[in-house]
């Protein structure tokens, strides 16, 4: 014992003496405990889930360029549509997000690390080895699974195909990966403070993030209780979710979804904060109530639990759970309207200037609030029995997930990536992607609204004669962002690459300690504490 | 010296972050082949099963023994032990949520699904896919029972289940003891109610051992018993589970303890196993009330 304890400590003392940059190699990315190092594997990581999550996507829009079945079997289009929603979801919002949290906690407290660097780098690499198994179901017999992304019982139970246990397995590792890193980012935030950094002078990014990591601890045991309850239910013959044996299949949406709203608020509140930091560097002013965001971030995540219902308002529910959930429901539209005002009170009158990451926040305020309109709209209990599962619900929660939490990604990557690579990207370059995607996703969701409030329904791989121009319209919009995103990568790796140093505060109108550090910063970032006044 | 900052360690690079994703992903891929193998073709999963399982546990030791190497070599500053407790703390909050889910099921069943099979409510239009359904709990009767046939007794929470809660609640007493002997540098008597713990751990999974032996072959309690089986083996089920692992952790502690490990001021590792031995108990009374009682 004693001898490993002497070898630790003179291992520790040469490393600390000589060890200030990477190692050398592969082994920088496996072994890693660095919180930079992490959080770039993150976000190549999602961005490899994004592009494959999204051509998936783009598979399921060229089936539907046209009435009728064209280029895929009608199963291998639901593999197609839960498998898209699945990598988006737990492959690429969600580490981008955790990535984002990596690099700029640490740096926004004054941190040298993250609070556990060896579990950081655990919550990480648990990813792709469950994503290569998420993958590879779509090669077995009987195909992946092909139940939607809520993979509600008994489609997924009874009637899924047996590659169900491996996607159960699968969940399982993304939770435990979700946990722990949530455990280390709210260890870091209550921990690793630099004196003087007190909550309420916290960047609203760490505010949202703390909040979000909250909900990540409350939730993810949920969704591990539920896939093994219907692991239980296919392999051990248990009748959880099988009304014969006693049980109800609507147990299984009531978990799922209390679940699942948190979950949605899980991919919409590190953006808060990402566009809470973006928009006062560009406007040039502080950003307007502060305060106000923080109590505005901590009641929508209170409220996301006592709203799980609506999502099961056609199911049958007593009449008093859909008035309740249904005003429940409707609550949240305050909070949430705090932030914007705040966004736009921000603006107003503000010297603003109009760089990529700007672009993409004001892109952010407007179209999340037509997204949030539209669940507005959905929270109606009586009205909500019409928009049911038809495409009304896919244009308003890719409304308020895409031009949402992605282009809050996006934006955060514009804003950041001079201080992460110490390079200027190509803001003409930038300019393009976001006008692509911009115009790229209005026509692919926008015209979704109306084939949904005409009754078109969601996950069906054919459609009736009236839905065919709109549909088409979608299509060509989805191509055209897809194809976009290319540039986003162009844009990323040419950063990297070519040098064109940045200054150490990036942004004319940039405040916190993340902008006192070099472009790009140290390896190990805060060493000893800055003094914050 | 009080006002100089004592740099967070940061550890160097370490490979169990890696080994240990790669040991889930034989767990996980294992497992699946083992449940979804035709009959007898699950030897490929059950061997990747194991591999994982014992890389796992191989790595979990490395990880914890390291973590142990790095505290006595003084390289935690008690801000570290701080992020320690933090840590541990949501940990137990994550497990907690877990067991919610299980409950809530519970809950969910007996007040509203089984009395809206049995015609109850605002949902009571199901009654009439098995007419002549009576809602009843513990529930004997399945609405099917040619699919589910329910058991023909429950277990008797006067026996078995009120022993196990005293066993499990002077355990986290005699834990209490084992700390408050800790801090007053009383080592033998540290050790001596931590044994006791140990052995009261063991106790309680022995008789759980012979009440599902009990349940399966004397009341036709099983896990295909309808829902009450099924409600009533997960949450004791996983309630043992944690009983196990926290009984191994216990263990572990007692060996460090009797290694001369643990100061009466620093002993970390002593009060998380702590936390989470209270933590099992906890759910074990609600267990006993909610599962066994009403």
């Amino acid at each position: 014992m004693s001898t490993t304890t002497e070898q630790i400590t003179e291992t520790s003392k040469a490393d600390t003496e000589h060890h200030h940059g990477p190692a050398k190699g592969m082994s920088r990315w496996f072994f890693t405990t660095n919180h930079k190092d992490i959080g770039t594997m993150y976000l190549w990581f999602s961005l490899a889930m994004f592009m494959t999550g999204g051509c998936m996507a783009l598979m399921v829009r060229a089936e539907l360029f046209q009435p009728g079945l064209q280029f895929i079997e009608p199963d291998f289009f639901n593999q197609m549509t839960t498998m898209h929603g699945l990598i988006m979801v737990f492959g690429a919002v969600m580490p981008a997000f955790v990535g984002l949290a990596n690099w700029m906690i640490p740096m926004m407290i004054g941190a040298p690390d993250m609070a556990l660097p060896r579990l950081n780098n655990w919550s990480f690499w648990i990813l792709p080895f469950a994503f290569s198994i998420m993958l590879m179901t779509l090669f077995m017999d009987g195909g992946g699974p092909n139940f939607g992304w809520t993979f509600y019982a008994p489609l997924s139970t009874t009637f899924a195909p047996p590659s169900v246990t491996y996607f159960i397995f699968a969940v399982h590792m993304m939770g435990i990966s979700s946990i722990m890193g949530a455990i280390n980012v709210i260890v870091t935030i209550l921990n690793m403070r630099a004196p003087g950094m007190i909550m309420m002078k916290l960047p609203l990014f760490v505010w949202t993030w703390l909040i979000t990591a909250f909900l990540l601890i409350l939730v993810m045991p949920i969704l591990a209780g539920l896939v093994t309850m219907m692991l239980m239910d296919i392999h051990f013959s248990t009748s959880f979710f099988s009304a014969a044996g006693g049980g109800d299949p609507v147990l299984f949406q009531h978990i799922f979804w209390f679940f699942g709203h948190p979950e949605v608020y899980i991919m919409i509140l590190p953006a808060f904060g990402i566009v809470s930091e973006i928009i006062p560097t560009f406007a040039r002013k502080k950003l307007f109530g502060y305060s106000s965001m923080v109590y505005a971030t901590s009641s929508i995540a209170f409220l996301s639990f006592i709203v799980w219902a609506h999502h099961m308002f056609t199911v049958g529910i007593p009449l008093m759970g859909e008035l309740f959930f249904m005003f429940a429901t409707m609550l949240i539209a305050v909070p949430t309207g705090v932030k914007v005002f705040n966004w736009v009170a921000t603006m107003f009158r503000g010297s603003m200037t109009f760089e990529t990451p700007m672009l993409f926040s004001i892109a952010f305020v407007v179209l999340f609030s037509i997204g949030g309109f539209s669940g507005l709209m959905l929270a109606i209990a009586p009205a909500d029995f019409q928009y049911h599962d038809t495409y009304f619900v896919v244009a308003h929660f890719h409304y308020v997930l895409v031009p949402g939490s992605v282009f809050s990604i996006m934006a955060g990557v514009y804003y950041w990536l001079p201080k992460w690579t110490g390079n200027y990207y190509d803001e003409r370059m930038g300019k393009i992607h976001f006008w692509l995607s911009f115009v790229g996703i209005n026509i692919t969701f926008f015209p979704m609204h109306f084939v949904g409030l005409a009754g078109m329904p969601r996950r069906v791989p054919d459609y009736a004669l009236q839905f065919a121009d709109f549909n088409a319209i979608s299509s060509v919009g989805a191509f055209l962002f897809g194809f976009s995103q290319l540039l986003f990568i162009y844009n990323v790796v040419s950063c990297i690459r070519k040098r064109n140093q940045a200054s150490n505060r990036v942004w004319e109108g940039s405040h916190g300690l993340e902008w006192t550090l070099t472009s790009p910063p140290p390896y190990h970032s805060f060493t000893t504490p800055p003094k914050v006044d | 010296m009080q006002t100089e900052y004592q740099h967070y360690y940061v550890p160097n690079q370490s490979y169990f972050p890696i080994v240990a994703s790669i040991s889930l992903f034989c767990l996980a891929f294992g497992a699946g082949s083992f449940l979804t193998a035709a009959e007898g073709g699950g030897d490929f999963g059950m061997i990747l099963l194991f591999m994982g399982f014992i890389l796992l546990i191989t790595i979990i030791m490395n990880w914890f023994v390291t973590v142990a190497a790095e505290s006595r070599a003084g390289l935690y500053s008690p801000q570290m032990d701080k992020s320690f407790r933090w840590g541990m703390g949501w940990f137990i909050s994550s497990e907690v949520m877990f067991f919610v889910a299980f409950f809530g099921a519970l809950f969910y069943i007996r007040i509203f699904a089984v009395p809206w099979l049995a015609g109850e409510g605002d949902k009571g239009v199901s009654h009439m896919l098995w007419e002549g359904f009576v809602n009843q709990w513990p529930l004997m009767t399945t609405p099917d029972p040619s699919l589910f046939k329910g058991p023909e007794k429950v277990v008797d929470p006067w026996h078995i289940p009120l022993l196990n809660t005293i066993i499990l609640i002077s355990s986290s007493l005699t834990l209490t003891m084992s700390h408050k002997a800790l801090k007053l540098n009383n080592r033998r008597a540290t050790s001596l109610w931590l044994a006791l713990t140990v052995v009261l751990g063991f106790t309680f999974l022995y008789y759980q051992v012979i009440e599902y032996h009990e349940a399966y072959t004397e009341l036709g309690l099983t896990l295909a018993a309808g829902v009450y089986g099924s409600t009533f083996f997960i949450l004791t089920g996983f309630h043992g589970l944690h009983v196990t692992i926290g009984t191994i952790m216990l263990l572990c502690i007692l060996v460090r303890i009797l290694e001369g490990e643990f100061s009466a001021t620093k002993h970390f590792g002593f009060e998380a196993v702590a936390w989470y031995w209270h933590f099992v108990d906890v759910v074990w009374v609600g267990l006993f009330i909610f599962v066994y009682i009403l």
